[in-house]
């Protein structure tokens, strides 16, 4: 059962506070050794208290969570090992960088020289060479971040976590800290679970992503997967852009189903697990494979449809579109030449691949028939 | 920058709001200096002056301070003071003066004020006409305190204050074994303001722990009980603890019922009762300033400190005690300064040896009307709690130095 | 700028109009020492010459210091009116000039009046006394005398005493054998106040001192102590209110006389003569006596008070025979010295 790929394992976890309040419900999940894990969710989906279980701030109401194969019941925070950076960082202000730094060798009680020389390393590790002798407060947000960082990886933990160790930091910053701690995981072979709440951060820096949704489990699965096959039509929402619509099964034929949209409109998509014909079912599909075109029909799943809106970003362009059955998409466009059709209230054709869209269980409002 | 042709009109309009703001403080301003500063001020000035003997008898008075001070003062010195206590007789100023010269020699004011009404027409022999009416006119250490208040400043208060006192002759010397009190009870004030931190900060710091990291429900309801003292009248909080420590009271009965103790302990009218209710009274002092530098903390350094290996004995003794330094020391300083104020407590439930230095100060002020010595004592009050504050300043200063 | 002098003369309007506030017309204030003895001349004074005359009055209390009236009168424009004060805040006060001069015609003379009650600046408002008392619950067999009160093996348990020099001297004197009516005589005598010192060194471990006056009752009761120098009013007090067995030992007892005073400047003087007029005639103070166990000033008072509380009073013939007046005078010229020593004394 132990091994390498099942380095970090929660066992049917829970935590539940007071009688009814489920945090988290019977988690199963595993971590490899060597593996970068990012917990993502919105708030209140149960990502940083299994974090904080892990971690040993938290008591599970029950189940089981093992590191290296040893319950970690029993075990208090401080010898467990684990490495941690905080959302808010954390650092011990009445103490210089190196002094912070320095801190879980001194708890270790580990020779002066080897402390200086670990921190020294650790220093250069996070390029913060100069700052030894700086107090928390005189650095900047993303130099504390990785005072934080070097803190949490000068004693070689085999495991480190971070709990949104990003969140306080401008897009451009946290854009250059998240190739930092990527590079960071693949230099020194770092098992790392990391917290979040933005999507595009799990996708670009994870092994595999954990979707949470209300204290569960949605798909633990890398970002590829999650985003071409997310497993339910809240992962579709959650992770990247999508258009969804509620329709009904015709009938479902080795993978694929026919299904008829509200309004009319019978379109064929992929089929998730657990689809059977009859039921009600939300179809997803990503904009930027939705086809636009001025004149000739898209190979699969054409039809009529309006351009309402267009918004340009630069790279490409976004339109919002409406078709005579009543669904409003929208598409992204890549910008070019070419394109003077498009335009609002130009009548175009759309259409896309049907691997390209995933039926999936109904969103609560897809559940009934519209009318 | 670029409205260098405007500059002159928006200045005087930014003095014109500047001067609003101004006025608009006015009024508090000279709240706080009508009733505090100017009050606080006149009071202390009154440690050097000595103005009450001159202004009943100017005339005595410059002649005494041109006496040599050995043996009995010229007769003609003892005739203008005999003129000029038929001229003060029946005025406001003759008693300022009595009490003045009492404070130095008792039975001084029974003296001046029995010559005063007895004294008749001004013979060539002044002292001996004095010396008839009452005979200790003929002796020079009455003349010798005469001169010591003739003003206009002295150091007879700030010396009396720290129970010296200048000899007949000139020279400065101890007070006699009986007088000499304020020593004693200024080390005690401090001692007692000491020992009532060090208790505060034991008990206090916990409870403000508790409180935040309370939930926000049950922080509420415990500021709240740690509010109620304040909000209780001294005298109910008094009558409280004599219930609770008497000899039958309900700590003793519950001692003797458990078999800890057979005899009563004495717990009130000594320094246990004085300690017990003062640390009552000032415990919030050190609680709020703790509680709020606490909430601002949060679990998260902690947390840090153990998920980085420390325990949570070392990871509190090396990661939170010393980010709570400044409500540490903002706490001490409050519940010290306060309790080294303290009166009325000290003169319900403690002994003989647990007056503290405000209850001579009140004293003074009000029973005998001795303001001088009142206000040296206030001034070596007040310059003991300066410099505390600067030592704290001081402390507080240098963490934030590096920024 | 125009603006700016509009808002200065409003700041200054503002703070004219605080000033003005206070000053303003006040009703008649009368000051007296709380508790219960204030309630009860609220009940027989204070309340039947306001449905009387018609004129509103104000209560205070305070607790003494003729340091608190010097600064008021100082002040101008004193807030108390009239005062119950003290003998040496009469004393001192007097001396002062803080005092308005009562007119001894109105008020019926000053042969109306017991001796120590007349004076230049005051009217004598009760006589009170300090003396030993005991609960005779505890002690069957109870102490006549100072030197029973000295005497820890005849009669076990603590004493209470007032805390300060005064009273405690003198009975200290009557212990060792000095006659009520000699000791003054004897403590303004070199050695006097060592002597006294000396004896109460004596007592001291078996002292608790009391600084309330409402304290040596809830010492006894409590049996905290086994006899106290108390007030004699609380006693009889809490005889009738708490049934307590209290008993009084007239023998040593040191009596004084309050005053009532008006305060210099007083806007309210007339209404304020008008009311120690009201507070002192026969037929008003007579009923005092009874509620707060303390004796009449007025001699005519004295005489039609209630002659079943008489035997309880200070100004009750036997009682007065066996005591000692306070010498005021005394004590004026000697509390600062000898409350310093007391102080070094106590705490040694």
């Amino acid at each position: 059962m132990d091994g390498p790929d099942r380095f970090v394992s929660f066992d049917r976890v829970s935590k539940r506070y007071g009688a009814a309040v489920w945090a988290v419900r019977d988690l199963d999940l595993t971590v490899a050794k060597g593996e970068f894990v990012t917990f993502l969710g919105p708030s209140g989906s149960g990502k940083t208290t299994s974090l904080m279980m892990l971690a040993g701030f938290e008591q599970p109401t029950g189940g089981e969570i093992r590191l290296d194969g040893r319950s970690l019941r029993d075990v208090p925070p401080y010898r467990r090992d684990i490495g941690m950076v905080f959302q808010n960082y954390a650092l011990f202000p009445h103490m210089t960088v190196a002094e912070n730094i320095a801190f879980p060798l001194t708890v270790r009680r580990q020779p002066r020289a080897e402390v200086e020389a670990a921190v020294r390393r650790a220093l250069d590790l996070v390029r913060l060479g100069g700052m030894a002798e700086r107090r928390p407060a005189q650095l900047s947000g993303g130099q504390q971040q990785r005072v934080a960082l070097a803190r949490a990886l000068v004693f070689n933990p085999p495991l480190v976590l971070m709990d949104e160790p990003l969140g306080a930091l401008d897009r451009q910053l946290r854009e250059q800290m998240q190739i930092e701690i990527k590079h960071l995981h693949e230099r020194l072979g770092l098992t790392l679970i990391y917290v979040t709440h933005d999507q595009g951060e799990a996708l670009t820096m994870s092994d595999r992503v954990a979707v949470f949704r209300d204290g569960g489990l949605q798909q633990l699965a890398p970002p590829l997967e999650l985003y071409e096959r997310p497993a339910s039509s809240f992962v579709a929402q959650f992770v990247g852009d999508s258009n969804q619509f509620a329709g009904r099964v015709v009938r479902v034929d080795d993978g694929l189903c026919l299904v008829e949209l509200d309004g009319g409109w019978r379109v064929t998509a992929a089929a998730a697990g657990g689809i059977a014909a009859g039921a009600r079912t939300t179809l997803s599909i990503r904009p930027e494979r939705v086809i636009v075109s001025d004149a000739g029909d898209p190979p699969e799943n054409a039809g009529p449809a309006v351009v309402e809106e267009l918004i340009y970003h630069g790279d490409h362009v976004r339109a919002h579109l409406a078709t005579p059955t009543g669904q409003a998409l929208f598409a992204k466009v890549l910008s070019g030449t070419g394109h003077g059709w498009l335009r609002a209230g130009a009548p175009v054709r759309i259409g896309w691949q049907a691997r390209d869209c995933r039926a999936l269980d109904p969103l609560p409002d897809h559940a009934g028939q519209e009318q | 920058m670029a409205a260098g042709t405007v500059r002159a009109p928006a200045g005087r309009s930014r003095f014109r709001l500047r001067l609003g703001a101004w006025l608009l403080i006015l009024p508090l301003f000279l709240f706080a200096a009508g009733t505090f500063v100017i009050p606080i001020g006149l009071m202390l000035v009154r440690s050097v002056q000595d103005p009450d003997f001159a202004a009943a008898f100017p005339r005595t008075a410059v002649a005494l301070a041109a006496w040599d001070g050995r043996d009995l003062p010229p007769d003609a010195t003892a005739r203008t003071f005999l003129a000029e206590l038929q001229a003060a007789r029946g005025g406001d100023r003759i008693s300022p003066a009595a009490t003045r010269l009492n404070a130095d020699l008792a039975g001084f004011r029974s003296l001046l004020l029995r010559t005063a009404r007895n004294a008749r027409a001004v013979g060539e022999d002044g002292l001996g006409t004095l010396a008839a009416i009452d005979a200790r006119w003929a002796e020079p250490g009455l003349w010798a305190a005469m001169r010591r208040a003739a003003g206009p400043l002295t150091d007879y208060f700030l010396l009396a204050a720290i129970d010296l006192q200048r000899t007949d002759d000139g020279s400065i010397a101890a007070m006699p074994e009986t007088r000499a009190v304020f020593v004693d009870v200024f080390i005690r004030t401090l001692w007692i303001g000491f020992v009532v931190t060090a208790f505060c900060l034991v008990l206090g710091y916990p409870v403000a722990y508790l409180i935040a990291n309370a939930p926000a429900r049950w922080a509420n309801l415990l500021l709240v009980v740690v509010l109620i003292p304040f909000w209780t009248s001294v005298l109910v909080r008094t009558t409280a603890w004599v219930v609770l420590l008497q000899r039958d009271g309900l700590v003793n009965g519950l001692l003797r019922w458990s078999g800890i103790v057979e005899q009563p302990l004495a717990l009130i009218y000594n320094r246990t009762g004085v300690l017990v209710a003062m640390v009552h009274v000032l415990l919030p002092l050190m609680i709020l300033p703790l509680y709020s530098v606490m909430k601002g903390i949060g679990p998260s350094p902690m947390r840090a400190a153990m998920s980085l290996g420390a325990r949570p004995l070392e990871a509190f003794a090396r990661v939170y005690l010393p980010q709570t330094r400044a409500g540490i020391a903002a706490g001490a300083l409050l519940v010290y300064i306060s309790a080294i104020g303290y009166y009325v407590t000290p003169e319900l439930v403690g002994g003989g040896g647990d007056q503290m230095i405000s209850y001579f100060i009140a004293f003074y002020t009000n029973r005998t009307l001795n303001w001088g010595l009142a206000a040296a004592l206030s001034l070596i009050l007040l310059l003991a709690t300066g410099l505390l504050y600067l030592a704290y300043a001081r402390i507080e200063v240098r963490p934030e130095a590096g920024k | 700028m125009a603006h700016f002098s509009k808002l200065a003369a409003m700041a200054l309007a503002m703070a004219g109009m605080a000033v003005a506030t206070a000053a303003s017309a006040r009703d008649l204030t009368v000051v007296a020492w709380g508790g219960s003895t204030q309630a009860a001349q609220k009940k027989v004074y204070y309340g039947p010459f306001s449905s009387q005359t018609g004129i509103p009055v104000l209560e205070d209390s305070w607790s003494g210091g003729v340091g608190i009236l010097r600064a008021k009168v100082q002040a101008g424009q004193p807030n108390w009116d009239v005062i119950q004060v003290e003998s040496d805040e009469l004393h001192i006060g007097c001396d002062e000039g803080l005092y308005e001069k009562p007119d001894w015609a109105a008020l019926g003379g000053k042969d109306a009046f017991m001796k120590d009650a007349v004076s230049e600046c005051g009217v004598g408002s009760v006589v009170w006394s300090v003396a030993l008392a005991y609960d005779a619950d505890r002690l069957k067999e109870g102490p006549k005398s100072w030197a029973d009160f000295w005497n820890v093996q005849q009669f076990p348990g603590k004493r209470t005493m007032r805390r300060g020099p005064k009273y405690n001297l003198e009975f200290a004197l009557m212990a060792d054998g000095v006659p009520a009516a000699d000791v003054y005589k004897v403590l303004r005598a070199p050695g006097g106040a060592d002597r006294a010192f000396a004896k109460l060194e004596q007592l001291k471990p078996h002292i608790v001192w009391w600084t309330a006056g409402g304290q040596p009752g809830q010492l006894m009761a409590s049996g905290e102590v086994s006899m106290a120098a108390s007030y004699t009013s609380r006693m009889f007090a809490a005889r009738r209110d708490d049934k307590r067995n209290f008993q009084v030992v007239w023998a040593g007892s040191i009596y004084a006389v309050d005053h009532w005073v008006v305060l210099r400047g007083s806007p309210n003087r007339d209404k304020a003569m008008q009311m120690v007029q009201f507070m002192t005639r026969p037929d008003i103070q007579k009923e005092l006596p009874p509620l707060s166990f303390q004796g009449a000033t007025n001699l005519e008072a004295a005489k039609r008070t209630d002659p079943s509380v008489m035997s309880s009073l200070p100004t009750d013939p036997a009682n007065l025979a066996v005591a000692a007046p306070l010498d005021v005078e005394f004590w004026v010229d000697n509390i600062e010295q000898l409350t310093q020593r007391f102080n070094a004394w106590a705490s040694r």
